[in-house]
């Protein structure tokens, strides 16, 4: 039975836990707002780029002089994961769900054969994948720094996996992030970014005149394209990790406040039992006189 | 047929401008072009230098894109843009830094993207002495 000392500093301290959960949440729910201000910003150009992309893909496909970002290396076998993390915990299962997905690919691509790469970006990732898949990890982006993702950071580690692609360390390149859906539900999507998947309806836009030719310009774009889809990426990230973040600080809080409440019934019946027991005491102690 | 057509300019964190154009003028990769509606479906990359736009009241406006490619379309013109600002925000800061990040990558460039890089530098300076900045 723990003193009313005790009880009175657990009580003490769950509240302070409550104040900083509910702190916490609150600044998600700011940042939250900014993320997804900014993922809208940059969809109207991520559309417009897929669009072209794929109808030039579509018609260019098959030829023997289609860039290889497109057509591929011919080889399926060295995979390259890039594993998109937050850099901080204490948003619920945000981390470990991409971790979770990526881990899966892996250990399935391995138990195919094939060789697997990991890039990570963010440091939770990273601390996750190292523990059983660590002789795979080939590098790492550090974001800690960054207090909102830019283009400029996305096109940084576009040009990390496109040179080693260039330096043939990998076949195929796939993105693994959280998409956000809302505030309650991400979900961890794998993307293939190299080589660009190509949508079985698209279209070959034949009607463009190319200045220069179609695979001159597809050549310059397909780099861009794969920097936009990371860019996507992280911004869809950014997102979901606020999103998680406020869900699980609204738990928290909300797991803080029944806390207290069960604590302080217990604490109003430790003193009323003290009390009741010192009356006992002092009216069998007049009785005895 | 409509005598403007729609002119968007978007770089990859935000859209720099939308609006109704009578005629643009882009700095395509192989010599500048002007759109206007009716245009033949076009596609082309972008070398740095000014987007004009003669909007529908008859004024000019001005941006600056530093590479990408525009979409022209009969009654639409898109350009995607790597960076894209109003002409105004291009200032010597932003040129410097810009044209830093161009040579940096300029010097540990393969040989065969040498030529490339330094007409990109090139298009960079001729772009700062046209908005009266120093191309140094």
């Amino acid at each position: 039975m723990p003193s009313l000392k005790d009880l009175k500093n657990r009580i003490n301290s769950v509240k302070s836990t409550r104040k900083i959960t509910k702190a916490m949440q609150m600044v998600a729910a700011a940042k939250l707002r900014r993320a997804q201000e900014a993922a809208e910003n940059a969809r109207p150009y991520a559309e417009r780029m897929e669009a072209v992309v794929n109808g030039l893909a579509a018609s260019v496909q098959g030829s023997d002089t289609a860039p290889r970002l497109l057509a591929g290396t011919g080889s399926e076998q060295t995979h390259l994961l890039v594993v998109m993390t937050a850099e901080r915990g204490l948003c619920g299962g945000f981390n470990s769900s991409i971790v979770k997905i990526a881990r899966y690919r892996a250990q399935k691509l391995i138990g195919e054969g094939k060789t697997v790469k990991i890039l990570t970006v963010g440091k939770k990732g990273r601390e996750q994948l190292r523990r059983d898949l660590g002789d795979h990890l080939v590098g790492h982006v550090d974001l800690s720094d960054v207090k909102r993702v830019g283009y400029d950071n996305a096109r940084a580690i576009a040009e990390d996996v496109l040179g080693r692609f260039a330096a043939g360390e990998f076949d195929v390149a796939t993105i693994f992030y959280n998409r956000f859906q809302s505030v309650i539900s991400q979900i961890p999507t794998p993307q293939q970014i190299i080589p660009a998947p190509v949508p079985e309806d698209a279209e070959a836009s034949a009607l463009y005149d190319y200045e220069p030719s179609e695979e001159a310009i597809l050549e310059d774009l397909l780099p861009r394209s794969v920097a936009t889809q990371i860019f996507t990426a992280l911004l869809e990230n950014a997102a979901s990790e606020q999103g998680a973040r406020m869900s699980a600080m609204d738990n928290a809080t909300r797991n803080a406040g029944d806390m207290i409440d069960r604590l302080t019934i217990e604490y109003n019946r430790s003193r009323q039992a003290a009390i009741t027991k010192e009356l006992i005491e002092i009216i069998s102690g007049a009785e005895a006189l | 047929m409509a005598d403007t057509l729609q002119f968007d300019l978007v770089s990859p964190e935000r859209m720099v401008v939308s609006v109704a154009a009578r005629a643009v003028r882009i700095p395509g990769a192989e010599g500048d072009m002007t759109a206007m509606p009716g245009h033949t479906p076009a596609l082309t990359t972008l070398r740095p230098g000014f987007v004009t736009v003669e909007t529908d009241s008859g004024e000019d406006q001005r941006f600056v894109v530093t590479g990408g490619f525009a979409e022209v379309g009969a009654e639409s013109v898109s350009v995607l843009a790597e960076r894209g600002m109003p002409g105004a925000e291009f200032t010597q800061d932003v040129y410097a830094e810009i044209v830093a990040e161009a040579r940096a990558k300029l010097d540990d460039a393969p040989q065969e993207h040498m030529d490339m890089l330094a007409k990109l530098v090139a298009d960079l300076q001729a772009l700062a002495t046209e908005s009266g900045l120093r191309p140094d």
